[in-house]
């Protein structure tokens, strides 16, 4: 019984939260290391793409709300997820066609476009501010829970008690069909193989007759949706706040960069090691280990690796470590 | 000797020019943090203390007839480097007499050390609560119309004794307020009999809390202290904490008690108690129903607090016939505090004639200011308790 409520109180704050949390970054991973594998640059403009995004969303969500459209248990901005991808593709066409162009047009470097997107960042900040405003709005509605804390401790009659969200079975469904699809498509479809010709040499892929423009094109609507998925799904998780928003940012590029940029495999793989990393290694085992133990070694301290503030500095840790010994991430993408 | 001439006689051009300004225009800086963790608090606290400057500007009775103008600039909330650099330009580029700001311990403190210190610059700040600047070097430049946090450590810790919560786990935002605020709380409560299980900070604005919540569920507790931001950190902790059923009692700071805490988590923090900045008083209607007229929220954090602050350096300016900030800093005290009549939000205009007669006044304001110790409010603070999932005062220490 004490082995079961060590497992559960480990799930319930570890397990759960962190395969959720590393779900979520590694859809916005994914669109960050599709941006550099193919437009050849970081693109430090997608926690705000995200924001964006999800502000559609949220404004359809509203709108349906409004008209008394629901989804039954699931939350209504799933049914709004289109109307958001839509407003972020018109976006960051628009960026691509009145900024982007031009610099690519120069051929410019990579540290050039990098600058770019910071810029690129700011605007989209103001967007999202104007039109929605600072602050935190919730949208999600539907069952919160699939099965609450209390819920838990009553059906088995354990001490600890276990917490699923619709939010986190949501996140990670969604991931993994993501994933696969988006997967299908680049190694299945003429237009993915093209994208992932002009990946790996561009002027090969030039040579060969592959519109270039029309890649760049298919790459921003596949980025659009997955930051529009991504941040809908975080916002339903936690909530939509732009500031927030534009934070995620720093694990998301830690995710890409663990797991090799350019790298789609390793975006994943990077967002679960960074929620891991930050979650577990902080984490007091004190709780788990006193339903483990037997009495006399039961510990009387928190049993703590690292407190809870170097969260971000085990993340960058980890960065440097991988970037030292694998220079191009776990999983062999561009070296930087 | 002649160039010493020419500069001496165009020092005294631009003195008397100084001078010739006084009647028309002055301008007193706004910093705050229009920009970061806590934009969305801002605009109500701007717009506070532009009501009183509108106030005094109308009734024409300030230094024969002044108008006074808003410069606003942006503290952002965490960015010392930018807010020093924003406090430096709104002294040397707008000329402004007076700053109200900024708002966060962290950004106020280094404000008055790099800028208004050196300047000679007065500064009242509405929002800053750390404990560390009651000690500040100031030069007796510098007030607040927020109470320190030492106070309201006590306080909290009292009211969770007296309610026989003995063991807490507190988590707390990582910066000056949150820090100061509790160090003070532990002290206090620990002195009380109480034990705190986990003090652990939390940054704001992340994408996840659940490493957080995950440690301060493990070390367990009756309830759990939450001293941040309520559209912050702070909310994320919460959520967290009530998803996972690691606390259903809480006790918030300050900075959690406001009407999101509610419309967020409502219902779910039935009986959890809370602190903030309050006295009985009747400025604090009246100063609501103002800020309603002028189409703001009275209610808002620190707008009153905001209101107070230019008010007192607009009457100390009157009370000084000067708005040398070297002349009317030393009368802030006196136009806070008794004796003489008392000044209401609202009031201005009559406290600026009883200046402009020579006679002394107690401003009060919206939040019943009471300057003490080193130039700051003393502190009344009410106690909330969630009450059918709306916040409600219970009294008041």
């Amino acid at each position: 019984m004490d082995l079961l409520n060590g497992l559960v109180a480990l799930a319930n704050f570890v397990l759960i939260p962190a395969i959720a949390y590393g779900s979520q970054l590694a859809l916005g991973a994914l669109g960050v290391t599709l941006i550099y594998g193919i437009l050849r640059f970081s693109n430090f403009a997608h926690g705000d793409t995200m924001a964006v995004g999800t502000m559609f969303a949220v404004l359809a969500t509203w709108g349906l709300q409004a008209m008394g459209v629901g989804f039954g248990p699931l939350p209504t901005a799933l049914l709004a997820i289109p109307f958001g991808i839509l407003g972020a593709a018109a976006l960051v066409l628009l960026t691509d066609r009145f900024v982007y162009r031009f610099y690519r047009a120069q051929k410019a470097k990579p540290v050039i476009l990098v600058i770019v997107s910071i810029g690129v960042m700011f605007i989209y900040n103001g967007v999202t501010r104007i039109i929605i405003g600072p602050e935190d709005q919730r949208f999600a509605d539907g069952a919160r829970f699939v099965i609450s804390a209390r819920d838990f401790k009553e059906m088995t009659g354990l001490a600890e008690g276990l917490a699923l969200r619709t939010s986190q079975v949501i996140t990670v469904i969604a991931a993994v069909a993501i994933v696969a699809v988006l997967f299908w498509f680049l190694n299945r479809t003429r237009t993915g193989k093209s994208m992932r010709a002009f990946s790996d040499n561009e002027d090969l892929a030039l040579l060969s007759g592959i519109n270039p423009e029309r890649v760049v094109l298919v790459t921003w609507l596949i980025v659009a949706a997955l930051a529009t998925v991504a941040g809908v799904l975080y916002g339903l998780d936690k909530s939509f706040k732009p500031f927030t928003y534009f934070q995620l940012l720093l694990p998301i590029f830690a995710s890409a960069i663990v797991g090799g940029l350019g790298n789609p495999l390793g975006a994943i793989a990077g967002g679960f090691v960074i929620a891991f990393s930050e979650v577990g290694i902080t984490y007091a085992w004190k709780k788990v280990l006193v339903y483990m133990m037997p009495p006399a070694l039961e510990p009387d301290g928190l049993m703590q690796i690292l407190s809870t503030e170097y969260k971000f500095a085990v993340s960058f840790v980890i960065l440097v470590i991988v970037l030292l010994f694998r220079p191009t991430g776990l999983f062999r993408g561009k070296s930087l | 000797m002649k160039k010493l001439l020419t500069a001496t006689a165009a020092g005294a051009l631009i003195t008397g020019a100084a001078f010739a300004q006084d009647g028309g225009e002055i301008k007193m800086g706004v910093i705050l943090g229009f920009t970061g963790p806590i934009e969305s608090l801002t605009p109500a606290m701007a717009a506070g203390a532009e009501m009183a400057m509108q106030e005094v500007t109308e009734s024409g009775k300030l230094l024969g007839g002044a108008t006074v103008t808003p410069v606003r600039a942006d503290s952002t909330c965490v960015d010392s480097a930018a807010a020093t650099a924003a406090a430096e330009r709104l002294i040397t580029s707008d000329g402004v007499k007076a700053i109200m700001g900024a708002d966060c311990s962290g950004v106020t403190g280094a404000v008055l050390a790099n800028v208004a210190v050196p300047n000679g610059m007065v500064m009242i700040s509405p929002a800053a609560t750390s404990p560390a600047l009651s000690e500040a070097e100031d030069n007796g430049l510098f007030f607040r119309t927020a109470p320190s946090d030492a106070r309201q450590g006590e306080v909290l810790a009292n009211i969770l004794m007296e309610k026989g919560i003995e063991s807490v786990a507190v988590t707390y935002t990582n910066n000056d307020y949150g820090k100061g605020f509790a160090d003070a709380f532990q002290s206090a409560y620990e002195n009380a009999g109480g034990s705190v299980t986990l003090s652990a900070p939390h940054e704001d604005g992340k994408a996840d809390y659940s490493a957080e919540v995950g440690a301060l569920a493990s070390a367990g507790g009756d309830a759990l202290v939450v001293l941040g931001y309520v559209d912050q950190g702070g909310a994320g902790i919460i959520q967290g904490a009530l998803d996972t059923g690691a606390f259903d009692l809480f006790a918030f700071g300050d900075g959690m008690v406001g009407d999101q805490l509610t419309a967020n988590f409502g219902a779910d923090l039935e009986g959890s108690i809370g602190t903030a900045p309050g006295s009985q008083n009747e400025g604090v209607d009246t100063f609501a129903e103002m800020a309603q007229g002028a189409g703001i929220d009275g209610t808002s954090v620190y707008a009153g607090e905001s209101y107070d602050a230019a008010a007192l350096m607009l009457l100390a300016m009157a009370a000084a016939g000067s708005s040398d900030p070297a002349d009317y800093a030393g009368k802030i005290e006196m136009v806070a505090n008794a004796p003489g009549e008392p000044i209401g939000p609202g009031e201005l205009d009559k406290a600026l004639e009883i200046l402009a007669e020579g006679g002394d006044i107690d401003y009060g304001g919206a939040t019943g200011v009471e300057l003490v110790g080193p130039g700051e409010a003393a502190g009344s603070y009410a106690e909330y308790t969630i009450e059918d999932g709306a916040l409600k005062v219970v009294g008041y220490r």
